[in-house]
């Protein structure tokens, strides 16, 4: 083995040509020349689901040249609330967040508008259901882009054998895949009366009543079914009308035929009540199904997720979407926008709704027909109606039309729920509307 | 002049002198090194305490979008709010009870153990610590399943005896039995442990001479235990009630605060309203609404570890 040795004179030399040359060569973008981005997803509980996103970041991150860090950040717990919280008090952490439905109004202050990024998938992707806008825009400006992942209905997921057999009722006749639903007769007193039945059989409806956001959600679609607002979307406390009295009187009727533990059910009771094969109709996004498909298939194969009941005012059902937004104390917003574009692609969406299994629901009128809920099986035609591809029903949220800020503590202190169980367990109606008021008036602080 | 100015450095080379010699022998007093060694500590708890602390008296300050010094308004406000005072009557019923049977079980389990004879001992002090030492996060899951509205394993077993189903989390009084056993659960064991020492401690020779003096089992433990142990007891019950009345995990695992706001304590109530709710300066008010309260308690503490001390 030989080695050259280098004489002083030779080293000097060389280091001088060496950094010669680098001066004068021309800039050469290194790996991560458009600097770092940092991103807080949602962890999906799809397994699966969450590689199609990473895959999609890393490959713009790719093409773009930025070094990218994702976390994944689960709801269980409150973890992904805590987070977004902490870092908007510290103002200081991930580039991109994932927020759902009511975090962007409450903590606009802290978040760099989007709006020219929005109005251009807009263009592209088809406009955004009302609901979207209501929790994503204050003052004109988005919030956040609407995203795919996380956002989700929360519709009557029913057990067709049982349905048919106690009720009477063909849902698959009511809602088939592949077309229009046929469902004119499915009201709100239909519903009532197939709870009845069901309940007579031993099989009845899990509608939870406890302050959690299913038991929430149901309520609330229910509550803009008979048009009975709490709170106008002036701010004004409107408790105390017909409409109000008329959905409570409804409710009253409907506890009766619910398990008597409804008032202490919280997001997994009635998940578990369909996949124990011990309900005929749950409220919920098609999560329990899927869950049944790996760990009940012969309940999986009888679900079939459809519409609401129509009530006197409209049909209405529960949409929750998830936005991505960019706290304005991002260190790098232009690859953030970017980012959210490239997601935002119809390709990306389908990728990830598909990783997804069908759950999530992208908010943009032209990607709500895609193949994956009309092969999703069994039965296979399950999820066709999930996105609400025939616009059959009015994407709502709970506690609106009242202005977001307002409407976001109704929510979370679950009032309308509350109102129902006071007064089915014997309170006075004016006594619940009292009560109510008192409380809605206490929301209004600035 | 040239005299005064080398005086004058003398003076300050000798002042200098002596700030070298005070500082080696301050460096040298056990105090300044304990104090020393626990300065990192000091600083940490000034960071991660006391910052805290006053961060949230600020935000307590604070309207609810943080723009605006209100005062005391957000105090004024919650007094006014009917769920508040029921958190409030909540929390007292929570902590007192609570702390009551913890103490109650602790004395009569720590006997139990105390009169185990010395070689199994060990044993049983292991396996009824268990409760405690679990992270109760963990354990409140498993209470949690046991009673599950649907699917209670009380229930169940209940139903085996004709009774039942017991709305465990459903029915407002159920539900606060509920919350309170679990807390039970977990902290009976610390007073366990902490009488069990105290029980040692008492010399067998006073035992001997209430004997010889004719006393029975009950006056043993009113004359002769219950006085020996009366500080430990003391402490004990109101580190307890502080600890009680800051809990979280245990509630918001259980029944987050429901039915009907029934089962709220100062914690849940403050995560609802501050970090669910979004109104963080609402939230921080209420959570500082137990500090008062729990000085009180922390008063009694102190008070009573230095009648303690001022007794040794």
């Amino acid at each position: 083995m030989s080695r050259k040795n280098l004489s002083r004179r030779q080293f000097v030399a060389a280091t001088a040509l060496t950094s010669a040359a680098l001066v004068t060569a021309p800039y050469v973008r290194g790996a991560h020349a458009a600097g770092k981005l940092s991103i807080g997803f949602w962890d999906h509980w799809v397994p699966g689901a969450n590689k199609a996103s990473t895959d999609l970041v890393n490959e713009w991150a790719a093409k773009e040249k930025v070094e990218v860090s994702i976390d994944y950040i689960p709801s269980q717990g409150n973890k992904l609330l805590l987070t977004t919280q902490a870092e908007a008090q510290a103002k200081s952490g991930h580039d991109i967040i994932a927020m759902n439905t009511w975090l962007p109004h409450s903590l606009a202050e802290s978040i760099e508008p989007v709006t020219e990024i929005v109005e251009a998938i807009i263009k592209q992707n088809g406009d955004v259901n009302g609901t979207v806008k209501y929790l994503g825009v204050a003052d004109g400006k988005w919030l956040g882009v609407p995203a795919c992942v996380g956002s989700q209905i929360k519709g009557p997921c029913s057990r067709i054998d049982l349905m048919k057999k106690h009720a009477g009722i063909d849902v698959q006749a009511m809602y088939p895949a592949g077309e229009a639903p046929k469902a004119d007769a499915w009201t709100t007193d239909a519903f009532l009366k197939a709870a009845e039945a069901c309940h007579k059989a031993g099989v009845p409806f899990g509608i939870g009543l406890g302050e959690t956001s299913d038991n929430v959600d149901t309520v609330g679609a229910f509550f803009l079914a008979f048009g009975a607002e709490v709170v106008d979307a002036k701010g004004k406390v409107v408790v105390k009308n017909d409409n109000v009295r008329a959905v409570l009187e409804y409710y009253k009727k409907l506890m009766a035929f619910l398990p008597p533990d409804a008032p202490a059910w919280d997001d997994a009771s009635n998940n578990k009540w369909l996949v124990s094969g011990r309900g005929a109709l749950i409220m919920n996004p098609p999560s329990a199904w899927a869950v049944a498909k790996r760990d009940a298939p012969q309940v999986a194969e009888q679900c079939w997720t459809h519409g609401f009941p129509v009530g006197p005012k409209g049909r209405f059902a529960p949409f929750l979407p998830y936005y991505w937004s960019i706290w304005k104390f991002a260190k790098n917003k232009e690859a953030a926008k970017s980012l959210l574009m490239h997601l935002s692609q119809p390709d990306a969406v389908e990728k990830m709704v598909k990783a997804s299994g069908g759950y999530d629901l992208p908010a943009f009128e032209k990607l709500t027909t895609l193949k994956v809920w009309a092969e999703e099986g069994p039965p296979k035609g399950t999820l066709y109606h999930y996105p609400n591809p025939h616009k059959h029903q009015v994407l709502s949220i709970s506690a609106s039309p009242a202005p977001p800020k307002v409407a976001q503590q109704i929510y979370t202190q679950a009032t309308l729920t509350k109102m129902c169980v006071r007064f089915y367990q014997g309170e006075p109606m004016e006594k619940t509307l009292a009560w109510a008021e008192g409380e809605l008036e206490g929301f209004m602080r600035s | 002049m040239a005299d005064v100015a080398v005086q004058s450095n003398r003076v300050v080379g000798v002042a200098g002198g002596r700030k070298r010699s005070s500082l080696r022998s301050a460096l040298k007093r056990k105090s300044t090194a304990a104090f020393l060694m626990t300065l990192p500590l000091i600083i940490l708890v000034g960071v991660l305490v006391v910052y805290p602390a006053f961060y949230s008296l600020h935000l307590a300050s604070l309207n609810k979008s943080m723009a605006r010094f209100v005062g005391f308004g957000n105090f004024e406000f919650l007094f006014k709010r009917e769920t508040f005072w029921l958190v409030v009557k909540q929390s007292c019923i929570f902590a007192i009870t609570a702390v009551l049977f913890k103490a109650l079980i602790g004395f009569v389990v720590a006997h139990f153990v105390h009169n185990i004879p010395a070689k199994g001992q060990r044993k049983w002090r292991g396996m009824l610590l268990v409760p405690w030492v679990i992270p109760p996060a963990m354990s409140t899951l498993a209470w949690l399943w046991l009673f599950d509205p649907s699917y209670s394993a009380f229930n169940y077993t209940l139903s085996f005896f004709g009774v039942g189903p017991i709305p465990w989390t459903g029915d407002a009084a159920w539900a606060r039995f509920s919350v309170i056993l679990v807390n039970i659960w977990v902290g009976a064991p610390f007073f366990m442990i902490m009488y069990l020492a105290a029980l040692k401690s008492v010399p067998d020779q006073l035992y001997e001479a209430a004997a010889i003096d004719g006393a029975n089992w009950w006056q043993r433990i009113w004359y002769v235990t219950l006085p020996m142990m009366r500080n430990i007891i003391a402490i004990t019950t109101l580190f307890s009630l502080i600890v009680t009345f800051a809990n979280f995990d245990i509630v918001r695992i259980l029944t987050a605060g429901g039915p009907l706001d029934h089962t709220h304590i100062f914690a849940t109530w403050a995560f609802r309203v501050g970090i669910e709710g979004s109104d963080i300066p609402l939230g921080a008010s209420v959570s500082l609404f137990m500090v008062p309260i729990l000085a009180i308690a922390a008063v009694f503490i102190l008070r009573d570890i230095n009648k303690r001390g001022n007794e040794a």
